[in-house]
């Protein structure tokens, strides 16, 4: 747990803060109380001052569900931190909440003893009513075990813009900037930051821009005034590696990892999308980036995404399609065609819970299985995915890769978690990445039976087994592809039997090949003789990261692998599944990997699940793991 | 890549033509369509390599195969996306996609209709033949209602779509109408489809000769296209006949209908106009006949100019990166960074 200093008491409000490791805050309001953005300005500034990050953003599916009620909550979870983490914590510190409905929801999450902040003016019978709350929660000593600070923010607020001559009404929108002011006091964070982006984001809108930066200013001078507090607590910048860091979310990520993509291939991208939470962000991002050539597609449906983005490959540019899970299901048949034609494609899936429209804001690995054999006949696609939001951009780098040099479509993984979470990212120097250009074909590559000089679209590279990817618009090369089956090397359509056994042979070992040419498994925690292994993929990195930290802690000996290509498999997985005596898988779904593990290798991968729309904590993993030790 | 599209006449319809044999029934009028499609071709000052057939499944859809162009034979319906991609992506390229009732109509409807909202630069050609070939005999979105088929014992209880009316519901460009018993016909309105700049649906009668014969023999028979056919010329009387008796007034509330010359006069004839902006002339004369088994127009029932797509989405392209190369480190930096 974080080390909130909770015994401190004594000196007045002017007293020097305290100083602590590490903080994790939860901000909860009704939908419409701007607490993502409370949440995401609070991190900003935390980032800038040199603290490790790592956020949760928590919200309903519904964009306002009705104000005041359950549904409508929406939750910002971050820990700030001076030594490195990776997770965004377990359980709170401290918890603020806006109204009775955050209250209710949340509170279970907060330990007795916990800071819970709470904006009284909400408390009204309405709202306790909505919340399914018959007393006051606030009066009947239910709250007696919290550190409870009660603060009228949406008076305050009110009072702070009044003199500016803001209505009543637009007055109380701007109580999350109150808030933010106040815990931006509690923990010492810069107003600066905050109040260069309001003047940014609302420049166009003067009273709003005003009312926000009158609250914000409000809740500083509240915290530093009133009596309620003992004194502000400051968390020290951690001992980061050292180098230029920005915040980002893992589609922010993404998105400018395509566009390295583009600049590393030497090819312009081409985005077909349809738009999908939690996906979105990416095709809004990179419609932004035009500067970088990038063309994009709203398209009219998910098929007309990766159709499109198909069509753009053909003619030499980096096709990619974004979505979610239910959009991967619409683009599967699409996404055979691919496979079939073996031209570079990047499919992106931002998994969510599922099945069908499930839980579209939360977030689940469960489309693996999915990603590995949605597609009827044998259609083998290279999976990759990303661990945290800022891996993202090289695992988009990557995706990018084996998708040119191989010619085939590539599914890359994310999640909810890490679309929308955040962490710093220390820069990397553009100089180091990757070329990952290939050549297009401009030559006959073959002899016809006369003699000539012919182009052969199937005629593959002996060490990738890719094929030429000759471009329209190249003279001698014309040619016709599709999705009957071709035969090999000449491309012409072929029913024989014998060649469409080869060419399915042909497309699995190009895509099994792929191994040879991707990082092997690492570990991390006892990386010789552990008694378990962890294996985990994507977003679980963090928790499983923090859970085998734990575990050592304890004295348990313990290894962490993670992987980031999950078709092809590295090719040691097998060696380093085998040098464990116990295996354990923690996935977001119910046992994907770990099924895929053991088909693969025989090994008794035993999997911890969860699919309950949110991440894993590291104590999570730490039970699991000192279970399955019979610790 | 080429830049510039480069004329060649030097080039024969046999250069068009594939090395490959083409695999339709024979009699079907698909070959009809592919033979004045390869004559066309060297006529139009485009080069093969700069030329790119689509198309998705289905009989129609074997067309790529057959052409010595670059070619694409897709999935079923969704040729036209692919298209809007290649289309915008490579903007010198020549691009068109072939397709027929069922592809188009049903599984790609979609499809269909937003490539020409979008007027993305692409020549569709609709082989019609109101009937499903390859999976040997359901009715189509285009089979009159009653139609007796494998899946309709019973009779078809669908109203059937008009492909030129929905073209041109869907905000359409150039919207035509074409059959494979009048090779310079084909040509002539293909030519024009091929040359518009923006979305081109050119809907093609198309004869079954296995699944559906005869279907618009009522109409395009040698005997019968005098009297059945209602050619649209730009500028010119709507009229037809042997001798030019019948003809088409805009008549009031009653919208367009067809007439005999010689009771209303020539004056009062309607006059083509294909670059009026307003669609619903041409909407009235997609209504004239409810099937190929009355007096039916073809020819160019649209055309008119609207920016293409993929020009729009290069003019936007050019208005970004007019500030010169862009940085990609400078855009990692483009949100608040701080050093350690």
């Amino acid at each position: 747990m974080a080390a909130t200093d909770r015994e401190v008491a004594e000196p007045g409000p002017n007293a020097e803060p305290v100083e602590i490791d590490r903080v994790i805050i939860r901000v909860a309001g009704d939908s419409g109380d701007g607490m993502q953005l409370t949440g995401d300005r609070f991190t900003s500034a935390s980032a800038l001052l040199g603290n490790d990050i790592a956020t949760l953003p928590d919200f309903p599916a519904e964009i306002r569900a009705p104000a005041g009620t359950l549904a409508g909550v929406s939750a910002f979870q971050v820990q700030i931190s001076d030594h490195e983490i990776t997770t965004p914590g377990d359980r709170p510190d401290v918890l603020v909440v806006m109204n009775p409905a955050a209250l209710r929801k949340e509170l279970g999450r907060l330990d007795p003893g916990g800071t819970l902040l709470v904006n009284t003016d909400a408390f009204d019978e309405r709202n306790l009513t909505k919340a399914g709350y018959r007393t006051d929660p606030l009066g009947d000593g239910s709250l007696d075990g919290y550190r409870l600070f009660e603060v009228p923010m949406t008076s305050l607020t009110k009072e702070a813009v009044q003199p500016l001559g803001v209505k009543p009404r637009d007055a109380e929108r701007s109580k999350n900037f109150f808030a933010l002011g106040l815990l931006s006091w509690m923990y010492t964070r810069p107003l600066e930051p905050t109040v260069t982006w309001v003047e940014s984001r609302f420049g166009s809108k003067p009273s709003v821009r005003d009312a926000n930066l009158a609250a914000l200013r409000a809740g500083h001078a509240f915290g530093e005034t009133a009596e309620l507090f003992d004194h502000p607590y400051r968390v020290k910048p951690a001992s980061l590696a050292s180098g230029t860091y920005t915040n980002v979310t893992g589609n922010t990520a993404l998105a400018w990892g395509l566009i390295a993509a583009s600049r590393l291939s030497g090819l312009p991208v081409f985005l077909g999308s349809y738009p999908i939470t939690p996906a979105s962000d990416i095709l809004h991002e990179l419609s932004r980036h035009k500067e970088f050539g990038i063309r994009t597609l709203q398209a009219e449906d998910e098929i007309a995404g990766i159709g499109s983005a198909i069509g753009a490959s053909f003619g030499g540019h980096l096709g990619v399609t974004t979505t979610s899970g239910p959009g991967l299901a619409l683009k599967s048949e699409a996404l055979g065609l691919a496979v079939s034609l073996e031209l570079p494609l990047v499919v992106i899936d931002i998994q969510r819970g599922g099945p069908s429209t499930g839980l579209p804001t939360k977030t689940e690995a469960s489309d693996l299985l999915q990603a590995m054999y949605g597609r009827h006949g044998e259609s083998p696609v290279p999976v990759v995915a990303a661990r945290s939001p800022s891996h993202c951009f090289a695992a988009a780098i990557e995706a990018a890769r084996i998708a040119l040099r191989y010619r085939t479509p590539v599914i890359l993984l994310s999640d909810g978690y890490l679309a929308n979470g955040s962490e710093p990212w220390r820069l990397p120097d553009v100089a180091d990445l990757p070329d990952i250009s290939v050549p297009f074909a401009t030559e006959p590559n073959h002899t016809g039976p006369d003699g000539e000089a012919v182009f052969w679209p199937y005629l593959r590279d002996p060490e990738t087994l890719a094929r030429p990817w000759a471009v329209p618009g190249t003279p001698g090369l014309e040619h016709r592809i599709g999705g009957l089956e071709k035969e090999d090397g000449s491309g012409n359509i072929s029913y024989e039997p014998s060649n469409h056994e080869l060419m399915t042979e042909r497309r699995a070992a190009k895509v099994a090949g792929i191994a040879h040419d991707i990082a092997p498994v690492t570990l991390t925690g006892d990386v010789d003789g552990a008694d378990l292994l962890v294996l985990g993929w994507g977003s679980t990195w963090g928790a499983i990261d923090g859970g085998v930290e734990r575990s050592r802690a304890r004295g348990l000996r313990v290894a962490h692998a993670h992987l980031t290509h999950l078709n092809p498999f590295p090719p040691n997985l097998g060696e380093v599944l085998a040098a464990h005596p116990r295996v354990l898988v923690p996935e977001m779904n119910l046992g994907q990997l770990s099924r895929l593990v053991r088909a693969e290798y025989l090994v008794d991968a035993r999997a911890v699940t969860k699919v309950r729309g949110v991440p894993f904590t590291a104590s999570e993993i730490e039970d699991a793991i000192v279970k399955e030790m019979g610790a | 890549m080429a830049d510039v599209l480069v004329p060649d006449p030097t080039t024969t319809p046999k250069d068009w033509s594939s090395d490959q044999e083409p695999r339709w029934c024979p009699g079907c009028g698909d070959y009809s369509i592919l033979k004045a499609v390869q004559m066309l071709m060297p006529t139009l000052g485009v080069a093969r390599e700069d030329t790119v057939f689509l198309s998705g499944i289905g009989c129609a859809a074997r067309f790529p195969y057959y052409m010595d162009t670059y070619g694409m034979h897709t999935i079923h319906g969704r040729a036209p996306a692919i298209a809007t991609g290649l289309a915008m992506s490579r903007p010198d390229l020549d691009v068109w996609v072939v397709t027929g009732d069922g592809d188009a109509l049903s599984i790609g409807g979609n499809h269909l209709i937003h490539a020409l909202r979008r007027n993305v630069d692409i020549t569709i050609l609709l082989f019609n033949n109101q009937i499903y070939g390859l999976t040997k005999g359901q009715y189509s979105p285009t089979s009159e209602i009653g139609k007796v088929t494998k899946s309709t014992p019973f009779g078809s209880l669908d109203q059937p779509f008009n492909p030129v009316s929905l073209a041109l519901g869907a905000e359409a460009t150039f919207v035509a109408r074409t059959h494979d018993m009048d090779r310079a016909h084909m040509m002539e309105t293909i030519r024009r489809a091929h040359d518009h700049k923006g979305a081109a649906l050119v809907e093609v009668y198309q004869n079954c000769n296995v699944f559906n014969d005869g279907a618009f023999e009522a109409i395009t028979g040698r005997a019968n296209r005098e009297s059945m056919l209602i050619p649209l010329r730009h500028g010119e009387p709507i009229r037809f006949g042997a001798e030019g008796e019948r003809g088409v007034v805009l008549d009031g509330q009653a919208g367009a209908r067809i007439v005999d010359v010689a009771e209303v006069g020539e004056d009062a004839l309607l006059v083509h106009d294909e670059a009026r902006d307003d669609p619903g002339l041409a909407f009235m004369l997609s209504r004239l006949a409810s099937g190929p088994h009355e007096a039916t127009p073809i020819g160019v029932f649209r055309a008119v100019e609207r920016p293409d797509y993929a020009a729009e989405t290069d003019r936007q392209l050019a208005a970004a990166t007019a500030g010169g190369d862009a940085d990609l480190a400078s855009l990692l930096r483009s949100r608040p960074t701080w050093e350690v």
